[in-house]
């Protein structure tokens, strides 16, 4: 179970990019944050692994703060909790399955990730995590051969390797054609509940954000508008979240 | 409407008075240095043929081959050997230095302080410089390109990790990975062939460069032309010229088939 209490971040004075967002979300659940360009969707998202560090409040992962962990321990905490990002942040030039293994540096020495000394169990999971999300003939193929979809969900498997309780996905699906986003979605929300894992997506795309969540958090101006089952939002609340009426997004 | 078309014409204008102002700039230094335009263009063509009969390698100059050959062989390994030693020191520089792998901000600031400093040295003056502590030798040239390489080759590579490594640091991060693991597993492997790229470049340009610094420390292709040159050989002097064309065109032609394999 992730919990977050009245998490508060400003970059400038005076600018606050958070006021006091407060959520939770139960194991199993695909999560969709949406909201206007500039909201804080990203800030919440990466406050959530300790990219950004936030000013104040509280992100209880399983009742342990990641917020009050030490360089150590949240490189512990880093590991349970995958992350899949607009632009992949594959590295390029390796092939498919060595990005799939970086996902379990966080449990090696440093010497033996250096070196990229993976056990042989972890190279048969990463075969079947490939085999997963359908890039099995593509395991030893360099990433900057592969399309964006495909290149996605390397992404995707890279994290499942970790072994997470929470995946966060920054914007997925915003760099790929419709038919690999729905490729893409299908597989996180399939994937979401099989591992029984948490999975939040920030979303621009209020359909997909309908189609595929159980649960739709609204950010606007850095305040939390909404938090609520996908099947009961409205009209009236995505208006008042975008400013203005939104009926054509939602067909 | 009109506001933007007034916009448009003034800008116009504004074109125009700049290329007046620099062709005014032009003719205001020429006056100063009482320099005749007319008279300058018209030597050319007479330097040219003076260049064309004098600097001509003859029948006679084949035989100094040999020795040309050796010491340009002497040259070329010496800027080699100095870019890659660059090239060493720079990628663990930059890797301290760079906004993305960095320390703290004051590390990276003095990074780029120190950078600056070995680049903006001109070459020939850093050779002047090692000259009094190291005399005429290889190793004065071997530093000179050293120093002046590392300040380039830091510079760069900076601006690679940067531009190439950011994001896959943020991903190898977020998976909890360690700083020498994102290291050696993203930053390294992602920037490898812009690294050798720019080496290439360093290369080629030091091969070049070593020429000037070995008429100031009397070592290698520099100062062979510097001797024939000097004792009016200008015969086997322009052999020299030739082989050196020859040399850093045959290195280009080689990098550039590098990159395309590796890129």
């Amino acid at each position: 179970m992730l919990e977050v209490k009245n998490l508060e971040k400003s970059y400038q004075k005076d600018k606050t990019a958070l006021k006091d967002i407060s959520f939770s979300i139960e194991p199993g659940k695909f999560v969709a944050i949406i909201g206007p360009s500039g909201a804080g969707k990203t800030t919440i998202l990466r406050s959530l692994n300790q990219l950004i560090k936030d000013d104040s409040g509280q992100i209880l992962l399983d009742n342990q703060d990641l917020r009050t962990a030490n360089k150590a321990e949240l490189r512990k905490h880093r590991r349970q909790i995958g992350m899949i990002f607009q632009n992949y942040n594959l590295v390029e030039r390796l092939t498919v399955i060595e990005n799939v293994l970086h996902g379990r540096l966080g449990y090696k020495s440093t010497l033996a990730g250096v070196f990229g000394r993976y056990t042989e169990d972890e190279k048969k999971e990463a075969m079947v995590l490939l085999d997963k999300v359908g890039l099995k003939e593509f395991a030893l193929q360099r990433c900057s051969e592969l399309s964006g979809g495909q290149k996605q969900r390397v992404g995707i498997a890279r994290s499942l390797i970790q072994h997470p309780k929470v995946i966060l996905c920054d914007e997925p699906i915003a760099s790929l054609d419709p038919i690999s986003a729905q490729t893409v979605m299908q597989l996180l929300k399939e994937l979401t509940e099989e591992f029984n894992i948490i999975c939040i997506a920030n979303l621009h795309q209020i359909n997909i954000a309908k189609k595929y969540a159980d649960q739709i958090i609204g950010i606007r101006k850095g305040e939390l508008v909404f938090d609520e089952p996908a099947a009961d939002l409205s009209e009236a609340t995505l208006a008042e979240l975008y400013d203005q009426p939104v009926t054509k997004e939602l067909k | 409407m009109t506001g933007s078309i007034k916009y448009l014409s003034q800008k116009h204008w504004r074109q125009t008075g700049v290329i007046a102002l620099v062709g005014a700039i032009y003719l205001i230094c020429s006056w100063i240095l009482q320099y005749n335009n007319l008279a300058g263009i018209t030597a050319v063509p007479k330097a040219f043929a003076w260049l064309g009969t004098n600097f001509m390698p003859t029948a006679d100059s084949m035989s100094h081959v040999p020795q040309i050959w050796t010491k340009l062989m002497q040259t070329v390994l010496l800027a080699i050997a100095s870019t890659v030693v660059a090239a060493v020191i720079a990628i663990f520089v930059a890797l301290l230095g760079s906004k993305v792998t960095g320390f703290n901000w004051v590390v990276q600031t003095a990074t780029r302080g120190i950078a600056s400093f070995f680049r903006n040295i001109p070459l020939v003056a850093w050779a002047m410089i090692l000259l009094f502590s190291f005399k005429q030798s290889d190793f004065t040239g071997f530093l000179a390109l050293l120093l002046m390489s590392v300040g380039y080759l830091i510079r760069a590579f900076m601006e690679i990790i940067e531009d190439e490594a950011s994001e896959t640091t943020l991903a190898l991060k977020a998976t909890g990975a360690s700083y020498f693991q994102i290291i050696f597993q993203a930053v390294l492997p992602q920037i490898l062939p812009s690294l050798i790229s720019w080496v290439l470049y360093m290369i080629e340009n030091n091969v070049r460069d070593a020429t000037l610094v070995g008429i100031l420390t009397g070592t290698g292709i520099g100062f062979i032309f510097d001797l024939y040159y000097k004792s009016f050989r200008f015969d086997a002097a322009g052999m020299t010229v030739l082989a050196i064309i020859l040399v850093v065109i045959i290195l280009e032609v080689l990098s550039n088939q590098i990159r395309k394999v590796i890129l």
